[in-house]
């Protein structure tokens, strides 16, 4: 299993910063049209980082008019053109899944300030 | 038949293309492959080479199986193979030479034969993809049977082969065309699209495909 993990690490993306759950992040999503490509923005809450390797995916949600909107990227693909954290958030555990049970005021991250970014 | 070669099922992962698909891969170990023995028309009465893989203990090593090793200059292997070949594919091939992974290029076709994971005494569900019975409407304790297996007095005897249950896998299996994603010569892995027989640190032969000649555009 060591061998494989060190294989796939030859491959992996060094463009993404560091990110963590409750960072909100701004991802520019590379969507096809017909054979057009274009970028699509989709900014939310990151509520959960699971996986390793090649199969490390992400779930950012989003309340897009009221409807919460949750994503699931995977981390080295393609898809994900670019990814921004626009604000570092403070939480205390890995999967923010009790967001999906509140609305409003409610349903904010405190943002983490003053520190340097996760290592 | 084409030149084959010996090598070891590291495992599976998945590598994503450029388009965004994840592709299932399986990574093999194929560290060149000593050649043990040529056999010839003149000598053997066919052509063949005989290539290994591994190491073989010393205390593994019987005497007979140390003078054959011996008697070609190569050190003992784990396991043996012969590959029948024409004369004109085993020119060069000679006791004491490698084959190595240069033998394969991505974007070309492979079969993979090893032997499938044991699962022991298995039902005809498992075994045979039998449907099995109704788990309700009054069907009692009979859930995964096979049902009825021949007919009455004619026959009274049960057909040769009749699928029931019993020993499963374990057996040879060969996975044809699949895909070289990618050959790493110097680390000697193999990258193949798709599932391969066997289990982890399983011994695998791995061939240029039978059937599909062709090489995709990689």
């Amino acid at each position: 299993m060591d061998i494989l993990r060190q294989l796939e690490s030859d491959t992996f993306r060094s463009d993404l910063p560091d990110f963590g759950p409750g960072d909100t992040v701004k991802i520019g999503v590379r969507v096809r049209e017909g054979d057009k490509e274009r970028k699509q923005v989709f900014q939310g809450i990151v509520i959960q980082r699971r996986g390793a390797g090649h199969s490390e995916t992400f779930t950012v949600r989003k309340m897009s008019g009221g409807i919460g909107v949750e994503r699931v990227f995977p981390l080295q693909s393609p898809t994900v053109a670019s990814l921004e954290v626009v604000r570092r958030g403070k939480v205390r555990r890995a999967k923010l899944f009790y967001l999906r049970d509140r609305v409003g005021k409610k349903a904010r991250v405190k943002e983490k300030r003053g520190s340097a970014p996760r290592g | 038949m084409a030149l084959s070669m010996l090598g070891r099922k590291i495992g599976m992962t998945q590598r994503i293309d450029s388009s965004g698909r994840a592709v299932p891969i399986t990574v093999l170990d194929m560290t060149p492959c000593p050649v043990i023995q040529k056999k010839t028309k003149e000598t053997d009465g066919y052509d063949a080479v005989q290539i290994g893989i591994g190491k073989r203990r010393k205390i593994r090593t019987t005497k007979a199986v140390a003078g054959h090793f011996k008697k070609h200059g190569v050190e003992p292997t784990a396991q043996i193979r012969e590959i029948r070949l024409t004369a004109e594919e085993a020119a060069g091939l000679e006791p004491g030479g490698t084959i190595d992974v240069s033998l394969f290029e991505p974007g070309q076709f492979v079969d993979v034969e090893g032997s499938s994971k044991g699962k022991g005494t298995a039902g005809v569900i498992k075994r045979w993809n039998f449907h099995g019975q109704k788990m309700t409407h009054g069907a009692h304790e009979n859930y995964r049977h096979g049902g009825a297996i021949g007919q009455c007095a004619t026959p009274a005897r049960l057909m040769k082969g009749k699928k029931m249950a019993g020993r499963m896998g374990n057996e040879r299996v060969s996975t044809l065309n699949l895909l070289v994603v990618d050959v790493k010569k110097e680390q000697n892995l193999l990258y193949v699209r798709g599932a391969v027989p066997g289990a982890k640190n399983g011994i695998v032969m791995v061939r240029a495909s039978v059937k599909k000649k062709k090489t995709a555009l990689a």
